[in-house]
């Protein structure tokens, strides 16, 4: 096994190595969140490029095109596409979050509509779940569904808002609320709908980067077709929290080694100006070494297949603590990085390896707050890990 | 590399649990420590003859179970866990290393069956001060007459110093190189005290050498290549400590999960207040992050890697875990309230033991400028 897995990471860096040449040079280790702005246009393209040699959607069903790899399988390709340099996958939320959740609970139709497009790398979505009076607080949504009894098609009114990358999508997928009068996580619909239309309006917001990887978004009788949705009218947060589950997924890995390439950056740089003699910047590039191995290998345990069935809670401790680990490391981390530049952080670079590092300080802010705050999270893992008392929620 | 337990090493950890729950109960512990020996002998006769726990990483050709360093530590986090005073560390997970890596045959021949058999406790001294390998730091010297050395100098802090019967302890050549000898505990000239520690389970002590007599055939190695063996072997010991650690970290968290569940303020139970259960999920992460470099490391040292990785590998356990120790057994006492501060209750019997052990094979900054080292060169 571990025979084929060395052949199969060679096939993958050789690959790497082949195709991202030539115009899509300029791509390495660009893109991905706090650089969505670096060549969108050329990343779909390689989106494609990939989708036509079957790198895409790698552990998806043969039967909805993807290569059916193992999750050992799926985790070397994430590494080594990273290893690499690849760019930030501009369909991701397609591939990771919206596939896998038609795969397990959508209708045939919506399968065949949407699945190959995702594939193809020509159809991308994104995420319309946060509003702005619904943030931690999902099940508050109060964008409006309701059904036109002319011709079935559900009529949406209101407003998503922080919904990333919906200037580059076709798609969004929303959590809307259908039972009027209903509260908290009852009567909620999910929705399938396209974006250019009449009655949707994305508006990009300005984050603290100066950049717009997120908008606002506006629906003002905009429509969804009775086929696009998912599950059934009023059961939208089962549909909802199905796919927030395949948020924590396999890419884990690979965004790992992006990480360590940030980290060896940081080291070049800490060599390069000086830092690298500062005994209290040394403590900390070690300490920020020492958590990622311990990230690596909690990935590995939450990855982790008992051999012989046994069932063991410790992958799924390790599973819990992930997002707060990793993204208070990344935090973290982005201090460390304009700590170890000094004043060479405090002036926008265009020299790739300095840029990079400026981006991780100011985006690393926004790991801790999107995907569950670092508060939420605690109280996950306080609950959920620990068993203690829930917090008080509102009836419904 | 796969993370799961198979079903004999949860066997292995749950067993052990067992058997510490009842052996090393709070009320166990604290018979011990009041003792002179600083240890129950009856416990230790099971747990070493009966259950075999010093022979499990030991090899089949030396009387042993041939098991990997992974084993030892979901035993050890065991230990960790139940506070266990035992001359365990020192004898399986120090000096069996040692005698490992050292690979003197015919002294692994003499020595290793009776630690496998538990007839045998062993210590290693590390330096002429602390307990973390510096070779530099060695005081004691050997000098050759004939077929044996003869011994003299100090060792200011050696585990289970007055208890061990086989002392592994380094001392200087004439020439300058270190060389490790071992010497038994009933040698003439060899005398051992016990320190008045502040952590109880687990003694420290003192050995005195004067003009001990050695065999030669018990001289281990020197220079280099003792050097090379001493990492190694110290490497596998800090990821058995940093396991007991992880184990003693989890025992806080779950001691004061079960304190703050009963006790009630403002009209209900404190652990309902998001500022206490933000606080535990805190050292959840910690500890899962600490295990997770630890299980990491031990299933990497598995593999016999290069001296270089496996240092780092230890550091990186050994560094995490010692600081999620101290982190969880502080907040254990602070979310105890007035008990947190007394004598009665266990959160400062592992207070003690993670402010020891923190700097016992590498405080947590040494072991990351050793880490730095690598990573961006000698300063
Ligand atoms: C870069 C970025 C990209 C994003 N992309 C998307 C996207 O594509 N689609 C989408 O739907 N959303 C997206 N979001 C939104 C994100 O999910 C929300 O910002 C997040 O859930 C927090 O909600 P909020 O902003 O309303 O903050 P609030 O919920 O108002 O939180 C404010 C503060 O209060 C704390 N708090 C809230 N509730 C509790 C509690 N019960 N206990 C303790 N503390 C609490 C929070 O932790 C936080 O510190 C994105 C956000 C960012 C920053």
């Amino acid at each position: 096994m571990s025979e084929d897995n060395a052949a199969f990471r060679a096939e993958i860096s050789g690959w790497m190595q082949d195709n991202l040449q030539g115009e899509y040079q300029c791509l390495r280790h660009r893109g991905g969140p706090g650089d969505e702005d670096a060549h969108p246009e050329l990343r779909k393209q390689w989106e494609q490029h990939l989708a036509r040699a079957r790198w895409t959607c790698v552990g998806w069903p043969e039967q909805y095109g993807g290569r059916n790899l193992t999750p050992a399988q799926q985790v070397i390709f994430h590494e080594e596409y990273a290893r690499a340099g690849g760019p930030g996958r501009v369909g991701h939320l397609g591939e990771t979050l919206i596939g896998p959740t038609l795969i397990a609970l959508g209708s045939e139709e919506q399968k065949q509509r949407f699945l190959p497009g995702i594939v193809a790398g020509t159809q991308y979505w994104c995420q319309g779940y946060s509003e702005p009076n619904a943030g931690s607080d999902l099940g508050n949504v109060q964008t409006k569904a309701r059904q036109d009894e002319a011709g079935g098609d559900w009529i949406v009114d209101g407003q998503k808002v922080w919904t990333s990358l919906a200037h580059e999508s076709q798609w969004v997928f929303v959590l809307a609320r259908c039972e009027p009068g209903s509260k908290g996580n009852k009567g909620l619909i999910f929705l399938l709908m396209p974006l250019d239309q009449p009655g949707i309006e994305v508006r990009p917001i300005k984050q603290l980067t100066g950049t717009s990887e997120f908008s606002e978004v506006f629906f003002d009788g905009a429509r969804a077709r009775n086929a696009d949705v998912v599950g059934a009218p009023g059961a939208g947060w089962k549909i909802a929290m199905a796919l927030l589950g395949f948020e924590r997924g396999l890419s884990t890995l690979g965004q790992q080694a992006h990480f360590e390439h940030e980290l060896q950056l940081v080291c070049a740089a800490a060599k390069a100006n000086g830092a690298a003699r500062n005994p209290m910047l040394r403590n900390r590039i070690a300490q920020a070494w020492m958590g990622l191995k311990a990230m690596r290998y909690n990935a590995m345990r939450m990855l982790a297949t008992s051999p012989d069935g046994t069932v063991d809670g410790a992958a799924d401790n390790a599973g819990l603590i992930a997002k707060y680990y990793w993204s208070n490391w990344h935090r973290d981390f982005g201090k460390l990085a304009a700590d170890v530049l000094g004043f060479d952080a405090d002036i926008a670079s265009t020299e790739p390896a300095l840029l990079r590092l400026q981006q991780v300080f100011f985006f690393s802010r926004a790991d801790t707050i999107y995907a569950g705050t670092n508060e939420i999270q605690l109280n996950i893992i306080a609950e959920r890990g620990l068993g203690m008392p829930k917090e008080a929620r509102p009836a419904n | 590399m796969d993370f799961a337990l198979n079903s004999d090493q949860t066997m292995i950890r749950d067993t052990a649990a067992a058997f510490l729950a009842d052996a090393s109960s709070s009320a166990a512990v604290r018979a011990a420590m009041a003792g002179a020996s600083g240890f129950d002998a009856k416990v230790w006769q099971t747990l070493a003859q009966e259950l075999a726990w010093c022979a499990t990483a030991i090899p089949e050709e030396y009387e042993g179970l041939g098991l990997a360093c992974f084993e030892t530590v979901l035993l050890a986090e065991q230990c960790g866990r139940f506070l266990l005073c035992a001359p365990y560390f020192a004898t399986a997970c120090l000096s069996v290393p040692v005698l490992l890596e050292t690979g003197n045959a015919a002294a692994c021949g003499r020595y290793l069956p009776q630690i496998a058999g538990g007839t045998l406790t062993a210590t290693t001294a590390l330096s002429a001060t602390g307990l973390d390998w510096q070779p530099g730091k060695v005081a004691a010297a050997a000098i050759r007459q004939d077929d044996h050395y003869l011994l003299s100098g100090a060792y200011r802090q050696v585990i289970d110093a007055a208890t061990a019967g086989l002392l592994l302890l380094p001392a200087r050549l004439p020439g300058g190189e270190t060389a490790l000898f071992a010497v038994s505990a009933t040698a003439a000239g060899l005398s051992a005290t016990t320190h008045d520690t502040f952590d109880r389970t687990r003694r420290t002590g003192a050995v005195k050498l004067d003009q001990v007599r050695v065999d030669a055939g018990d001289m281990l190695a020197c220079g280099e290549a003792l050097d090379k063996s001493m990492q190694r072997a110290c490497a596998g010991a800090a990821i058995a400590l940093a396991a007991e650690q992880v184990g003693g970290a989890q025992a806080c968290l779950d001691m004061t999960l079960a304190y703050i569940a009963e006790r009630k303020q403002f009209g209900r139970s404190i652990a309902s207040f998001q500022a206490i259960k933000h606080r535990c999920a805190e050292m959840m992460v910690r500890i899962e992050a600490a295990r997770s470099a630890v299980h990491g490391a031990a299933r990497q040292a598995a593999t016999r890697p290069g001296d270089a990785d496996l240092t780092l590998e230890a550091a990186c356990a050994k560094a995490l875990a010692s600081d999620a120790y101290f982190y969880c057994a502080q907040e254990s006492i602070q979310l105890h309230g007035g008990v947190g501060f007394t004598w009665e209750y266990d959160p400062h019997l592992h207070f003690k033991r993670a402010q020891a052990g923190g700097h016992w094979l590498g405080s947590s900054d040494e072991l990351r400028e050793r880490v730095a080292a690598n990573l961006l060169g000698a300063i």
